[in-house]
């Protein structure tokens, strides 16, 4: 199913404009992800698009060709997952799994072998008895999920389905998730405020701010020509080389940086793996923080900037705090955005 | 030392407190069972006073227990929707709803019943029949049923159980059916067993809406005091006390319960 | 069928029966008073007339009385059931909870045989003892139903003490004295505040119990039946049911609003 929003907007009856008028299509067996930060509206727009909020007049809502704008949530044949999971406490696992089907009043032995179905796919049948007080997180989310997807639904909405679950948990369930929703084959939209998640599950993502979409692509478009400072420091957190201009020289507090083009009015950034300690460089700063990861450094720079400057060093030493060190940025790696780009 | 002497305080306290409330309670039991009061337990353990009691006041007792039975329906049929409607809908309205309904908890039931009788006592087909007592046990009960579920549906996300369900293409009365009855259940329960304790033992409304062919079991109960022999008296306290204790015992159970899943 | 329209469904039932049961009989009542030989000036006569205000004085004394005994009794009861576990601690609980479901009527009864002519102090004593239909056994009465309810509150909210408070204290070197006044009371003060107007309210408004205690006593609620049934004063039975009313309501939403527990005041 394609899904096809014109011209959506929502204001709660507080005055709050939550949602700006927006476009928004999602082809059939996408899998698209709203990214942006907290309060942006993408809870709203997904409410809007499942029937559980009302959108502003003037907004129209199509599943492929039927204008389900007007629709009550019941009768739209959506699936949701909740943040909270929102698993009925009163049944169990099968039993959550099967409702949707009765509601559809579908014959019992046709529910049964799609429960069956849609248990192995979720890999849940051991538990199909079980309460849902007796479940782990990570188990609660694939019943969830298993409930949403039970009834065939037109679409499949996901709010934060993984910000319940603790951090170690949540990436093997992230790789989990989408191999899952890949094999569902379903129109799916999914809603986080997590890059790393977004790029991993969706084919595209809509990143928002204030209310509105400002720019959706496949993740490798978003990371690699953002359009604005809000996507570019958004996905990937570039940072802001402020300095003065001049042809194709960038003339920084640490030093000058070559650019790939000429330059006057624009804003300059840089990736944190894109900035190179080496002694051949051409800024100078001074490290203020270094940190461990693992398998690399995390180096912060000032001096260089007005902000700190993070780079990604692979090695096994650091250089120590205090100490001056040579940066060198390739002119290709750089983001050259246009000023004022960021609204607001 | 200081410590032992104000426990031994304590003790002493809590026990003379025990005493005072069931010393009466037993004598009462006992002087019900006792063939003579005034010559003591000596003379003879007997029934007879239980018997007669059966004879005299049976009437009173099954009256009870059907208002009790009916009562529990209609604080069901009313409150149960009622808490739902007032956990869905927060605002200054279902505040003074609330707190409205609440009003027979704090206003003695004499003012009640007057209030009652001011405004329906000239009707007499109603005035005359049960449900004249029936509507001031409801109103006493009700505000006791609709908390007791109120706050258990308060204690669970039931919006986002609802939208959950209807995701899933249930109607509202079905979400109701399906979602909110049954994870309503400890909070009926304990509201249940509260109203049938309550309307058994009302007697403030009951004593001023009751007719002469209408007596509850708590207005025979004052009749008996103020017309019969002790014994009689005692043996019909008897019959109440076992009555009530184990809906009381099982009322405070189911209290607790549905407290301990509200919060 | 939305679901705001079904959830506003929901509460027409309770809506109706409460405007036709509960608020029309009370504006109804209200009205009553007024339309007496005195009119509005009814509510001046509870305070003018020597009868009513003597009524009021005395009603007002014996709740005072009883709302302070039970709170020493329940409060020292109560801390120590709750901070005590021992054999037995769950009979003694039972026995002090009872009482609840107990309508005042049965606790008069039981007053009477404690202290009436054929009572157990009268039998055990030497002369004549009787006291149950006098002031102390009304305040008795009282009590004796006072008694769980400021009980089952105290414990409510001594569970919700943090004991680490006391420990605290301990470790700053005050002696168990010191913490009960420091530390305990002060936690316990606003479910101590609940009760008490609980108690309070409870015993001004308690019928069951004076009709069988107070025949020759003239307390409130009992004037109140006197003056409807025996008097046909109707006015000034309104007049005072709404001012009973009034203040019953009052005390137990401050009560309310400090603890949050609901206890009816039945009696
Ligand atoms: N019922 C409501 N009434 C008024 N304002 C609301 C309501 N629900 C949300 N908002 C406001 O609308 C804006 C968008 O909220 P929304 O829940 O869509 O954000 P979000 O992007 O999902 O954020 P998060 O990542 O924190 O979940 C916020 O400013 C929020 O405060
Ligand atoms: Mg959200």
């Amino acid at each position: 199913m394609t899904l096809h929003l014109t011209n959506t907007a929502k204001t709660f009856s507080d005055g709050t404009r939550a949602l700006l008028p927006i476009e928004l299509t999602v082809k059939t067996g996408e899998i698209m992800s709203l990214l942006g930060p907290s309060g942006c509206g993408k809870t709203t727009l997904l409410r809007i698009i499942a029937g559980l909020e009302t959108p502003d007049t003037g907004s129209q809502i199509f599943f492929d060709d039927d204008d389900v704008t007007l629709q009550q949530v019941e009768d739209r044949k959506v699936g949701m997952v909740f943040q909270s999971y929102a698993l009925f406490p009163n049944m169990s696992v099968r039993g959550n799994i099967g409702y949707g089907l009765k509601m559809q009043k579908l014959a019992p032995d046709k529910a049964n072998a799609r429960i069956n179905e849609v248990l192995e796919m979720c890999q849940l049948e051991k538990l199909a008895l079980r309460s849902i007080k007796a479940l782990s997180g990570g188990q609660r989310q694939r019943v969830a999920l298993a409930r949403a997807i039970a009834p065939r639904p037109r679409i499949l909405l996901l709010d934060e389905p993984l910000s319940a679950l603790d951090a170690s948990l949540r990436e093997v369930l992230r790789d989990e998730l989408a191999v899952l929703l890949r094999k569902f084959n379903i129109t799916a939209i999914f809603v986080t405020h997590d890059q790393a998640e977004a790029m991993a599950i969706a084919d595209r993502v809509a990143v928002m701010d204030h209310g509105t979409i400002v720019q959706s692509g496949t993740p490798e478009e978003l990371y690699r020509n953002p359009q604005s400072m809000f996507v570019a420091k958004f996905v990937g957190s570039a940072m802001l080389l402020d300095g003065s201009c001049k042809g194709k020289k960038l003339t920084l507090a640490g030093g000058v940086q070559d650019l790939p083009k000429n330059t006057t009015d624009e804003l300059v950034f840089v990736r944190a793996e894109d900035v190179h300690i080496s002694k051949k460089g051409s800024l100078t700063g001074t490290v203020q923080t270094t940190t461990f990861l693992g398998t690399h450094y995390r180096i912060g720079i000032s001096g260089i900037a007005s902000g700190v400057l993070t780079s990604i060093l692979a090695g096994q030493t650091a250089p120590n705090i205090g100490d001056t060190v040579k940066v060198s940025i390739n002119p290709e790696a750089l983001l050259i955005l246009p000023n004022g780009a960021h609204k607001e | 030392m200081i410590k032992s002497k104000a426990k031994l305080l304590q003790l002493t306290v809590t026990l003379t407190a025990c005493a005072f409330l069931f010393i009466p309670t037993v004598m009462s039991v006992m002087a019900g069972v006792t063939a003579n009061y005034f010559k003591g337990i000596s003379s003879g353990v007997t029934l007879k006073w239980v018997f007669q009691v059966w004879e005299l006041y049976a009437d009173s007792i099954f009256l009870s227990l059907w208002l009790a039975l009916a009562c529990l329906v209609v604080t069901f049929i009313i409150g149960l929707p009622a808490a739902y409607g007032l956990a869905r809908h927060p605002g200054w309205f279902s505040r003074v709803l609330e707190e409205f309904i609440s009003l027979p908890l704090a206003v003695p039931g004499l003012a009640l019943a007057l209030a009652l009788l001011q405004l329906y006592g000239t009707m007499k087909g109603f005035r005359t029949s049960w449900t004249f007592i029936l509507v001031g046990h409801v109103l006493y009960t009700l505000p006791f049923m609709v908390r007791s579920i109120l706050a258990v549906l308060a204690a669970m996300d039931l919006k986002t159980l609802e939208e959950a369900a209807a995701s899933l293409g249930a109607s509202p009365p079905r979400r109701f059916l399906n979602i909110v009855v049954p994870n309503a259940m400890p909070g009926i329960l304990a509201g249940a067993l509260t109203v049938v304790t309550l309307s058994i033992g009302e007697f403030n409304l009951t004593w001023m809406l009751h007719t002469p062919y209408l007596k509850t079991l708590p207005v025979g109960l004052a009749d008996s005091y103020a017309s019969m022999r002790l014994e009689i008296a005692s043996a019909y306290t008897l019959i109440f006390f076992i009555m009530i204790v184990p809906l009381l015992m099982a009322m405070q159970w189911a209290s607790s319960r549905a407290q301990r899943i509200a919060n | 069928m939305t679901n705001r329209t079904f959830i506003v469904l929901c509460l027409v039932p309770l809506f109706i029966f409460s405007i036709a049961f509960l608020a029309l009989p009370l504006i109804r009542l209200f009205l009553a008073s007024g339309e007496g030989a005195a009119g509005w000036s009814v509510y001046l006569d509870i305070l003018r007339k020597p009868r009513y205000l003597n009524t009021l004085i005395l009603t007002v004394l014996v709740s005072l009385a009883t709302t302070f005994a039970a709170l020493g009794i329940s409060t020292t009861a109560g801390m120590f059931l709750a901070r005590n576990q021992f054999k037995g601690r769950g009979v003694l609980l039972s026995i002090l909870t009872l009482p609840l479901a107990f309508p005042g009527v049965v606790i008069g009864f039981l007053i009477i045989l404690l202290g009436g002519r054929q009572g157990l102090i009268n039998q055990i004593t030497p002369g004549h003892v009787v006291f149950a239909y006098s002031i102390l056994g009304l305040f008795l009465g009282y009590l004796y139903f006072s008694i769980p309810r400021v009980l089952l509150t105290v414990m409510a909210a001594a569970e919700k003490l943090d004991p680490s408070l006391e420990e605290a204290a301990r470790t700053l070197g005050a002696s168990p004295y010191r913490v009960v006044k420091d530390v305990i009371l002060p936690g316990l003060m606003p479910s101590l505040i609940a009760a008490g107007a609980i108690a309070f309210a409870t015993a001004m408004g308690a019928f069951g119990t004076a009709f069988t205690l107070a025949t020759n006593i003239d307390v409130l609620p009992m004037v109140i039946y006197t003056e409807f049934t025996l008097s046909a004063n109707i006015a000034m039975a309104a007049a005072l049911s709404i001012s009973l009313g009034l203040v019953t309501w009052v005390l137990l939403l401050v009560a309310r609003s400090l603890s949050g527990t609901t206890v009816a005041a039945g009696g």
